[in-house]
């Protein structure tokens, strides 16, 4: 009989990623759904995890006719401890009548459970792009790190001359020629000390020994030859110092997150916002080592908070947006000097402010905030243009890292940074 | 065919006991064949296992499964890690499937729980083909692989080779070409048509799986060639045969008219929902026709294993406890490996009784592999019992009698002849009556005299798929009027339809293109219940 043993287990890994796509693809609304909750939970810094969907399982089961209560069964179970013919068992509830016997009690049970799966990080960061339109070649920028320094990491065989460790080399090469030479010296000894010997019994007129004298000279003239003739220095001996790139963030910025807080920013606007400060956030972090993020909410005064205040806590009153500006110069010049940090600006407003200072805030950007900064971004979450989107109108053309857009639902966010990406891919 | 050829030249030949080609039965050994040398030493038994070991462990286990007579396809072993065990899983058990979102859920749930650790993962995969394929997965230990060898490639390949319903069903040597075609075609499908068309199409397919299947009728063994040769002939015959069916120039006299209303279609009722609908639907395309007619015939391939749960699992453990012990015995397998086998062994035909909280029903290992020991049993040490209850295997040959009880029944037929009331009272077996009537539950028999028949009868039929699945067959279809399909449910001792019929009628109407009706029908023949789904927008 013909039989085979054969090692598959190096064919055909993951032939269930194209179905676990497809079944991605199909629950996509309800994906989006839960991404669209954990990034409402999440904070801005740990956007990127996975995160666990859940799907009600009557959503995913599979129809096929089957029998439902009720009608007569007789069911067979096994480890009868005490019943005998006749006996009258109360009917248990809720279940299937003394156990569906078959195991699918589970499966087409209540259907109260969820399905339960984890979104990977890839996935989960996939859909939320997908939410916010964004182009792939942004999403390829941001999945990837952009700057690299080289690190030491030993030595190698080759390399180029400007990278030679003399004192490697020198040592292989020692190490080398010690190792070559070591059985021709071990004679070279021998015959020295043969040589000694002979010449210490040396009977004068002896031509014979005479004649040893000199083989046993000529042979160690020749050793000596041999040894000489090992080069000091060999190609093998060369050793480079190794370097490689390791992707690196390169410096320090500080995101400056400045947000209207006033009664008329509701929870739906505020989801704008923080993906907007997310969207920043994420690019921020591929360029940068290290982050700050300082929130600043506003009112008619502007106050420093945590992000759990700055999201979550709501306050009432008038508006009056240049209060947050100024304490975002006061900031800046108290703890973010701007020859050492790289300042991002991002405001998020519904564009409602009190009318005699909106062009006190265009004012103060333009001529305090903006030369400090490498970006401003301005998002207004609400349609109606009013004093403050005229004024900031016309910082738009004469300064280019300042951009502004009005935005009412996630997709449109995107454009805002159009710029400010182009700008960092261009040298890339 | 080529029978009268063979025929012919065995005429005057001697059969040769060796000698038998793949489709023949081969008549089983009346009693196993000595041990012709005993080993001077156990094989090795390391924890870890090496393809030489596999292979020595592998060459023991093939000489003593001859020697009790096992006829087998040959053997494939496959050593895979536990990854491609999950794949395996997700599309059912296969090694080839096609693309479908149902196998990635399946993979989702199966990898969770895996990574959880809340399952571990089965021992063994066995695919019915020809040659018998085995899955061995890598982390097993030399002593695990072994009881999978000697399990799966010995014991589940047998029994595919030598049950009747296999036999008829499946066709072993084919089924792996047939999935690769099948994987192919729907891919090409999804290039050509969307993705969403075939998807939506599988669904409504897959729905009525269970109700795809011929339960009496033997289908034609083909190859793949043949197959695809006749598929091309087969689309464009069947759409004219459709279009003619759906004709809707007028016919001549009035009288052909009067006939044509009384006229039902289908003439007799049929149980093949997918066939019926892979001939008749109005408005299917070629492809999609061909699309069910696909999983049709893979839902066909798995009917057998749905109807011989029981005995092939205890088959194969029966099988792989008797292989070992015997290896044991002949002085190959050291103290060590057994112990290791024996507990997962032990695992595996456990049977909480119920109230337990592990418990869900029967253990399907457990009542094989109790059946077939207590049949060896009742072969060699038949009590006065026995004696009366099975005249004719008392005191018989043993494995003969297996033999025979392997190849000629199904769970339903096999528990309905060989359950013997030792077994019954061993397993304390007893039966609940649930009658919706009534407000109690009834003990209605237990393992003593008066029911062991009753008990026997009730866990037969509880193996019956006929009275598992609901019955259900295409009843009629209005030719004159709005073209609506019926559908009847004929109900069996009052059990009524589960909620879900809905959902499963609107895949009927997907497919059929029409309204469907759904007839639910007592036993006095009253009508119960109706479903009725609208047409699909077009």
């Amino acid at each position: 009989m013909l039989h085979q043993i054969i090692d598959r287990r190096l064919a055909g890994k993951n032939k269930s990623i194209g179905n676990r796509e497809r079944f991605l693809r199909r629950y996509k609304e309800q994906i989006r759904e839960a991404v669209r909750r954990a990034v409402d939970g999440r904070g801005i810094r740990d956007m990127e995890r996975g995160e666990d969907i859940h799907i009600p399982k009557r959503d995913i089961s599979e129809p096929v006719f089957g029998h439902g209560q009720g009608g007569v069964r007789e069911i067979v179970h096994p480890g009868n401890q005490e019943y005998v013919k006749g006996d009258r068992i109360e009917r248990p509830k809720g279940g299937g009548g003394g156990g569906s016997g078959r195991g699918q009690a589970s499966d087409q049970g209540e259907g109260e459970d969820d399905f339960v799966f984890h979104l990977s990080k890839e996935e989960f960061m996939q859909v939320f792009f997908d939410d916010l339109a964004l182009p792939n070649l942004e999403r390829t920028q941001l999945a990837e790190t952009p700057e690299w320094k080289s690190h030491r990491a030993g030595f190698t065989s080759d390399g180029t001359p400007n990278n030679l460790h003399v004192v490697r080399s020198m040592r292989g090469a020692i190490g080398r020629r010690i190792a070559i030479g070591a059985g021709s010296r071990t004679e070279l000894r021998e015959l020295e000390k043969h040589l000694e010997e002979l010449i210490r019994d040396r009977r004068p007129g002896d031509a014979e020994q005479a004649q040893a004298i000199a083989e046993t000279e000529a042979k160690i003239v020749l050793l000596r030859e041999r040894i000489g003739r090992i080069p000091y220095l060999d190609p093998i001996d060369l050793r480079y110092r190794s370097r490689v790139r390791v992707p690196v963030p390169t410096s320090k910025a500080v995101m400056f997150c400045l947000m209207d807080v006033s009664g008329s920013m509701d929870e739906a606007r505020k989801d704008l916002a923080k993906r907007f400060f997310i969207l920043l956030y994420l690019f921020l972090t591929r360029h940068y080592e290290k982050i700050d993020i300082v929130f600043i909410r506003h009112h008619t005064q502007a106050q420093e908070v945590d992000e759990q205040n700055f999201f979550h806590a709501t306050e009432t009153g008038g508006t009056v947006v240049s209060s947050a500006l100024v304490l975002m110069e006061e900031i800046i010049r108290a703890r973010y000097p701007s020859g050492e940090w790289n300042i991002y600006g991002a405001q998020a407003s519904d564009g409602d402010n009190w009318h005699h200072d909106s062009g006190r805030c265009r004012e103060l950007l333009a001529d305090k905030l903006l030369p400090l900064c490498r970006y401003y971004a301005y998002v207004q979450v609400a349609e109606e243009e009013q004093n403050l989107w005229e004024e900031y109108s016309q910082l738009v053309g004469e300064v280019k890292h300042f951009a502004m857009r009005k935005v009412t639902e996630a997709s449109q966010i995107y454009p805002v940074f159009r710029e400010l990406f182009k700008k960092e891919s261009a040298p890339a | 065919m080529s029978t009268t050829f063979e025929n012919r030249r065995q005429i005057g030949a001697a059969p040769r006991p060796d000698g038998y080609g793949g489709r023949r039965k081969q008549t089983p050994l009346r009693e196993p064949i000595p041990l012709k040398e005993r080993p001077t030493s156990p094989l090795p038994a390391p924890s870890d296992w090496t393809f030489e070991l596999i292979h020595d462990y592998h060459e023991v286990i093939k000489a003593t499964a001859q020697r009790f007579g096992l006829d087998t396809y040959p053997n494939q072993l496959e050593v895979i890690t536990a990854e491609q065990m999950m794949d395996a899983y997700a599309s059912i058990g296969m090694p080839v499937n096609y693309r479908h979102w149902s196998y990635g859920k399946e993979f989702i749930s199966t990898e969770k729980n895996y990574r959880r650790g809340h399952m571990g993962l089965a021992y063994e995969i066995v695919i019915n083909s020809n040659p018998c394929i085995s899955y061995l997965m890598e982390e097993n230990s030399m002593a695990m692989q072994a009881l999978v060898i000697a399990h799966a490639a010995y014991g589940h390949n047998s029994f595919f080779k030598g049950n009747y319903l296999f036999r008829m069903w499946t066709d072993a040597s084919s089924i792996i070409d047939y999935l690769v075609y099948a994987k192919n075609y729907i891919a090409e499908c999804e290039e050509r048509h969307g993705i969403d068309a075939v998807e939506e199409l599988l669904d409504s397919c897959h729905a009525l799986q269970n109700h795809g299947v011929d339960r009496y009728r033997r289908p034609q063994k083909l190859s793949l060639a043949q197959e695809q040769a006749r598929r091309a002939d087969r689309e464009a015959y069947a759409q004219q045969q459709i279009n003619d069916l759906w004709r809707t120039l007028p016919k001549k006299a009035e009288k052909a008219e009067e006939a044509a209303a009384e006229r039902r279609f289908p003439s007799e009722p049929q149980e093949n929902l997918l066939y019926f609908i892979e001939k008749n639907a109005p408005l299917l395309e070629p492809w999609q026709r061909e699309i069910v007619r696909i999983v049709r015939k893979i839902a066909q391939y798995f009917y057998p294993q749905r109807q011989t749960q029981v005995m092939n699992e205890g088959w194969a453990t029966f099988w792989h406890h008797r292989l070992l012990n015997q290896m044991y015995d002949d002085g190959y397998l050291t103290d060590g490996v057994m112990i290791e086998w024996l507990k997962s062994h032990t695992n595996v035909v456990f049977q909480p009784p119920v109230g337990h909280p592990a418990y869900s029903g029967i253990n399907p290992y457990a009542l094989g592999f109790a059946m077939y020991t207590d049949l060896k049993r009742i072969c060699e040490k038949p009590t006065e019992e026995d004696r009366q209850w099975f005249p004719d295997i008392a005191g018989s040959d043993w494995l003969p009698t297996l033999d025979h009880a392997m190849r000629n029944f199904k769970d339903e037929s096999f528990v309905g002849q060989y359950l013997s009331p030792q077994l019954m009272r061993e397993f304390r077996l007893f039966s609940i009556l649930d009658d919706e009537k009534e407000n109690e539950l009834e003990v209605s028999a237990i393992h003593d005299e008066s029911g062991y028949r009753r008990v026997r009868e009730a866990l037969s039929r509880q193996y019956d798929l006929g009275s598992r699945e609901p019955n259900i067959q295409v009843w009629n279809v209005n030719l004159r009027g709005d073209r609506s399909l019926t559908l009847r449910h004929t109900q069996h001792n009052d059990r009524p339809l589960h909620d879900t019929a809905q959902e499963v009628l609107k895949h009927v109407a997907r497919l059929w293109g029409f309204g469907v009706h759904l007839e639910s029908v007592n036993g006095k023949g009253e009508l119960t219940r109706r479903w009725t789904v609208q047409p699909p927008e077009q």
